[in-house]
């Protein structure tokens, strides 16, 4: 025990000493929070809309400005030819455009019938299905109040009203969402990576080899190397939710120890990851390379972006051995929800599980013998 | 010779890299407090011998003995009871002369106060009293590879490897060096040392020569100077390493 004692003395020393290791610890995560938290956004705003208005009456100019005055288009301008709108989508001046058929008006008050055509850029196909839902609404509504103006007295009272209500984010706030996943994420950066780096560090200047011949306990090594990034990571973690409550307003509306536990159990999961990554690897470069492999494969499977339900079934099964997927849904749970323990049980039993045989592979992989 | 007296004992010793045979059949033993020259061209296979007898790496056959525990199957013993220091950086340039000694005093299992007080009785010695708050990538090699020694004898071993300790030292700093292995040899530690410096390998009691994975001689270095009937051990070396070329 004193050993370890000794070890993490040393490694505390090495960390703090290192002039470039402070601002990595305390101000990426910060930068990470502020600048992932606002640009990581689903919501559809600004979308580029231009016009082709053959018609130009009264009722398309009406149309036209009921579009320019929505919050989520920006109105680009109206053009004459369909050619003209075809370009600008082309050329990506405009993400929408809305064709009003010549003869608009006329139709409507004749007829009773007229036509617009809405066409969307769909490179980003969940992008698109909001533009054009967004436009839809916004001729729906104009269609309901075509219907008013003829028909006053007429109940267009429909048999069934829905009335949609949403817990745990009732303003639909994306940032609500997406803070918990990346508190969680600027955690995993920095306990895999950090971890990882310094045990690699220490076989390319050579100063491993002086520890492989004194009787350090292999067990007693890995615990010098994971205990202070365990520490750091959870003091970023404590950093990180502080931020949430004073920039985002968001508050852990769960217990705060089980917060930390849960995360205590995920770090060393993930540390010992980047230390196992670090015991098969003889420099700086292989390490960074394998973390940087698996941490973009976690992340994109984690949940922090895209739905996991959605996902097909093996990468659902794949997301077993994913610990972030594990710590990013128990931590909206918590933060969000207030989840209790027997809530995500079983998910924290398999991220225990998770921690314990992954740290078991580092201790046994790392070699005191060439 | 008593056999308990012999505190490394190597019976044909043998280390296979592939095809390779870095050892070939090597067999020696080096008596206790003894300073042993371990000596041979670059490639010869010192190091791999050097890696084995100290723990880091295992015999593909053979048997090796260090402090009389076997090298093979007891090398977390036989780690307890040897001091390693090789020309490579061993100690932490980012901590402090003070700070190294506290974290190897600590490794070995020395208490607090002893600790302390080998810190101060070998900084006094090496006259460094007053660098000891110092960083080591502050300190010039020289100084440094005498402060490895230092670390490295700390728990006062059995035996010190010493993997070619003056390489890139001046020789005035050598003779110092050499002043430290001789006064710690001359409390029985046991000294096997490394090097290419020929005046260095004079220094030694015995001294083997490998040339090509095998001991091509091994012998004090005056009856090495006759039996090849040369005046110097540079002569000996070149003889022997030549030899086989």
């Amino acid at each position: 025990m004193r050993t370890i004692l000794y070890i993490l003395q040393k490694e505390f020393i090495q960390v703090f000493r290192d002039k470039t290791m402070l601002p990595i610890i305390f101000v990426v995560p910060i930068v990470q929070l502020l600048i992932l938290s606002y640009t990581a956004t689903f919501e559809i705003k600004n979308i580029d809309l231009v016009v082709v208005d053959h018609d130009k009456s009264v009722v398309s100019a009406k149309i036209i400005s009921k579009f320019s005055g929505s919050a989520f288009f920006n109105f680009k301008g109206v053009v004459d030819s369909y050619e003209e709108g075809e370009n600008s989508l082309r050329n990506d001046y405009a993400d929408q455009v809305v064709v009003i058929e010549p003869g608009f008006e006329r139709n409507l008050q004749v007829e009773k019938q007229a036509r617009i055509q809405v066409v969307t850029n769909a490179i980003n196909g969940s992008a698109a299905s909001l533009m054009s839902a967004y436009s839809i609404s916004i001729i729906a509504d104009f269609n309901r109040e075509i219907i008013v103006d003829a028909f006053p007295l007429a109940n267009i009272e429909l048999p069934i009203r829905t009335q949609p209500n949403f817990w745990y984010n009732p303003e639909l706030n994306y940032m609500t969402f997406m803070v918990p996943g990346i508190l969680v994420l600027l955690v995993t950066i920095i306990g895999m990576f950090l971890s990882g780096m310094n045990l690699v560090k220490e076989k390319e200047i050579g100063t491993i080899e002086q520890i492989n011949v004194t009787p350090i306990k292999k067990y007693q090594f890995i615990a010098g190397k994971l205990l202070p990034f365990w520490v750091i990571a959870n003091i970023d973690l404590a950093i990180g939710l502080l931020m949430a409550y004073l920039v985002f307003r968001i508050p852990v509306v769960g217990s705060l120890p089980l917060l930390f536990g849960v995360a205590s159990v995920y770090l060393v999961a993930i540390l010992s990851i980047g230390l196992f990554i670090s015991t098969m690897t003889n420099t700086i470069q292989q390490s960074m390379f394998i973390s940087w492999f698996f941490l973009v494969v976690f992340i994109l499977m984690s949940g922090l972006f895209t739905p996991i339900e959605s996902m097909p079934d093996w990468a659902q099964d794949l997301n077993y051995i994913n610990p972030v997927a594990y710590f990013i849904k128990i931590n909206r749970m918590i933060m969000l929800k207030g989840s209790g323990f027997a809530d995500f049980a079983r998910d924290f039993y398999l991220l225990l599980i998770y921690a314990v045989s992954v740290l078991s592979f580092a201790i046994f992989r790392y070699k005191k013998r060439i | 010779m008593k056999d308990d007296d012999h505190i490394i004992v190597v019976e044909n010793l043998v280390k296979k890299f592939g095809s390779f045979v870095a050892n070939d059949n090597l067999n020696f033993f080096v008596r206790r407090g003894e300073i042993f020259g371990f000596l041979g061209a670059n490639g010869a296979g010192k190091t791999t011998a050097i890696k084995i007898l100290s723990g880091l790496s295992k015999p593909s056959s053979g048997k090796a003995s260090v402090a009389g525990f076997d090298v093979g199957r007891q090398s977390e013993k036989v780690k307890r009871n040897i001091g390693y220091m090789s020309q490579r950086f061993s100690l932490y340039d980012d901590m402090t002369v003070k700070e190294n000694f506290r974290f190897y005093g600590g490794i070995y299992g020395l208490s607090a106060k002893g600790i302390k007080q080998k810190t101060a009785h070998l900084l006094q010695k090496l006259d460094m009293l007053d660098y000891k708050d110092m960083l080591l990538s502050k300190i010039p090699l020289g100084w440094k590879q005498k402060l490895a020694f230092s670390v490295a004898v700390m728990h006062d071993p059995a035996v010190v490897f010493l993997d070619e300790p003056t390489g890139g030292v001046d020789p005035i700093t050598r003779r110092q060096f050499w002043e430290l292995i001789y006064e710690k040899a001359s409390e029985g530690t046991t000294i096997f040392v490394t090097t290419h410096y020929m005046d260095e390998a004079e220094y030694c009691e015995r001294v083997s020569i490998m040339s090509e994975g095998r001991i091509e001689a091994l012998d004090t270095p005056s009856n090495l100077k006759k039996k090849y009937n040369v005046n110097t051990m540079d002569e000996v070396f070149v003889r022997i390493a030549r030899s086989d070329a």
